[in-house]
């Protein structure tokens, strides 16, 4: 009886303790200041074993894992100049080289296939999932490794499932209990307490430290909030500032509930699988949603799955056809902390959770940018893309015309087509025949 | 990619790929995890699928063609020594390629003689020796798609084959062709170089 009283103990202990320390500061919006030291440590243990790394690493052996630099020399000048030989336009037997030198380049490296693996990480921080070259450095740095495994599974991990776990009960219960009241200025009140107190206890279940700038940016009501899609914590990172209403499937399991739970409260907008498929019935419900002023902004995220964070890629038109303001939205991972993207093809919702609670920490910045809308004469597709530039310049990310659903599908025809016209063109439209 | 450390040593038959190939340790690792990161299902081996996935390659004029290259013999699959004996005809000639050069030794791949034979196998479908007239025309008409008519296409055809073929049968042999191409400077146009 005796094991048993004190294993009560201990649990009211640290339910007390996560009590007072992490939960009621959350409902009021206070931080005690906690994750800021964990943080600093944090960032002074990886400085560290940075320079270890550096003084060990022998000059010659430059496997340097550059992020983003490209690994080929590449020669960008446009088909015409890359095709010009001894006797001008006419087809040569030559313009084959052009060709295979250009299509053995994309083999060795293509702008989008990189999109959908974890950025590499400029110098390693002590997790075993961002170790690209393992090298047996020295005995003090390998026992910082194997302390941070300690602390991230045993001491972080229990913690972090302990609030997430409060947290989505607490999000179901009290969404729930607010969806019974009568519809009333009160029960809007009531509802953004609670899916703000319980955003906050997620985003500590991740040790997630997010900096907001422009605040005076954020979206307004009657508005769609527009951001870059790395993974499903976007949500989170999002709603712990505001009350968006949230646009997408309805799912199964722990997800529907979550969903039935939260639109008793305030109302999101959420499709069966079928009406997904019927655009103009989205558009419509849509519109409808934003032409009432007192509902929450829209949050879509346009490019339709999960990028790496490092790029923005094509914005499908759909959501800048519904008409109203666009609130652009910029998020970028501090990728030193933990990888924050989801590779769906690679990793279920739950392992990919158990990596989240495994890392460091979230670290992010969030951007808003002024509203912008479309211009007279402007069409969808270029009103898209007129936003998508604008995140990728605020986030630092570069631009990619590619859709993202090449993570699964080949390349549309078109594309092709139009290479083919533009080599037509030169064989043909010279007359050189 | 990410948990998975990797070393040299690790690729399999690494220092008889190198041998042949004559890529650095450094540009042969670098190939060696694009061919993890192509291998979507870790397969071990690349498919069709796993190349026309490519945006880039899918939208080449020839991109059908130079997947058609590294399944010759009509395989359908293709192995990291395969996959680096195709891209070794792209490396940029070096200079100690071209110097002491042991006679019986075979020919480096990236030599100007098999940088011409790739391409010349782009054009020759079937593979024996010599581009019929017939060949050119499908090979120009996957480049062109549907933006030409067939008499422009057969009078383009026409013209190419007549100017390099010189015993007059019809058809461009790779003699043929490496004389029509003498004065190209198929080193810098063929080559790709890895950055360190």
């Amino acid at each position: 009886m005796e094991g048993a009283e004190l294993a009560g103990k201990i649990l009211s202990t640290w339910l007390t303790l996560v009590l007072g320390l992490i939960l009621l500061p959350s409902a009021f919006g206070v931080s005690l200041g906690i994750s800021e030291i964990y943080m600093k440590i944090l960032v002074k243990t990886l400085e560290w074993a940075t320079i270890r790394i550096e003084k060990g690493v022998p000059k010659e052996s430059g496997l340097k894992s550059s992020a983003s630099v490209g690994i080929i020399q590449r020669d960008e000048s446009p088909m015409e100049k890359g095709l010009s030989g001894l006797r001008g336009r006419d087809f040569e037997l030559s313009d084959a080289f052009y060709f295979s030198k250009k299509g053995l380049e994309a083999i060795v490296e293509d702008e989008v296939t990189q999109r959908f693996s974890s950025e590499e990480l400029v110098s390693w921080n002590l997790l075993t999932r961002t170790n690209m070259n393992f090298q047996y450095i020295s005995l003090r740095l390998t026992a910082v490794w194997v302390l941070g495994v300690l602390v991230r599974y045993c001491v972080l991990l229990p913690l972090r499932v302990t609030l997430a776990f409060i947290g989505i009960s607490l999000l179901v219960i009290g969404t729930t209990l607010v969806g019974q009241l009568p519809d009333s200025s009160l029960k809007n009140w009531l509802s953004e307490l609670v899916h703000l107190t319980c955003c906050r206890i997620c985003v500590r279940a991740l040790s997630g430290t997010i900096h907001y700038h422009n605040k005076q940016y954020r979206p307004q009501k009657g508005g769609i909030c527009v951001a870059n899609h790395t993974s499903p914590i976007d949500v989170l990172i999002l709603t712990t500032d505001g009350c968006y209403a949230m646009v997408g499937q309805v799912h199964g399991g722990l997800m529907g509930i979550i969903q039935r739970a939260m639109v008793k409260a305030c109302p999101h907008v959420w499709f069966e699988r079928s009406e997904m498929k019927d655009r103009h019935l989205v558009t419509k419900r849509l519109k409808e949603h934003i032409a009432d002023k007192k509902k929450l902004p829209i949050l879509i995220f346009p490019e339709g799955t999960c990028i790496n964070n490092t790029s923005v890629m094509m914005f499908k038109k759909g959501s800048f056809e519904i008409g109203g303001t666009i609130h652009p939205v910029a998020i970028k991972y501090n990728p030193q902390f933990g990888d924050a993207f989801w590779n769906s093809s690679k990793y279920n919702m739950v392992s990919y959770l158990l990596r989240m609670m495994t890392s460091w920490a979230i670290v992010c910045d969030v951007w808003y940018m002024p509203p912008m809308t479309r211009e007279e004469g402007e069409d969808a597709v270029r009103f898209a893309n007129r936003v998508k530039s604008a995140i990728a310049v605020q986030g630092g990310l570069t631009e990619l015309p590619w859709d993202g659903g090449l993570k699964r599908a080949k390349v549309k025809d078109t594309f092709k087509e139009e290479q083919q016209k533009n080599y037509s063109k030169m064989l043909v439209g010279n007359g050189s025949l | 990619m990410g948990s998975r450390g990797s070393h040299a040593a690790r690729i399999p038959d690494g220092d008889s790929i190198r041998r042949e190939t004559g890529f650095s340790q450094a540009s042969l690792l670098r190939l060696y995890h694009r061919f993890r990161a192509l291998d979507r299902n870790e397969k071990g081996y690349l498919s069709r699928v796993d190349l026309q996935q490519i945006g880039a390659l899918a939208v080449n004029p020839l991109g059908e063609r130079i997947i058609d290259s590294f399944f010759p013999d009509g395989n359908l699959r293709v192995d990291f020594p395969g996959f680096v004996r195709v891209l070794a005809h792209f490396r940029p000639v070096d200079d100690d390629d071209s110097g002491m050069r042991d006679p019986k030794q075979p020919e480096p791949l990236n030599s100007r003689m098999n940088k011409l034979r790739f391409v010349f196998q782009l054009y020759d479908l079937d593979r024996d020796g010599k581009i019929s007239r017939h060949e050119m025309l499908q090979v120009l008409r996957l480049m062109v798609g549907v933006q030409v008519t067939e008499e422009q296409l057969e009078s383009i055809t026409d013209r190419t084959v007549q100017e390099a073929d010189e015993d007059g049968d019809g058809a461009v042999s790779f003699l043929e062709f490496t004389k029509s191409l003498e004065k190209m400077d198929i080193e810098q146009k063929m080559s790709i170089r890895i950055l360190k």
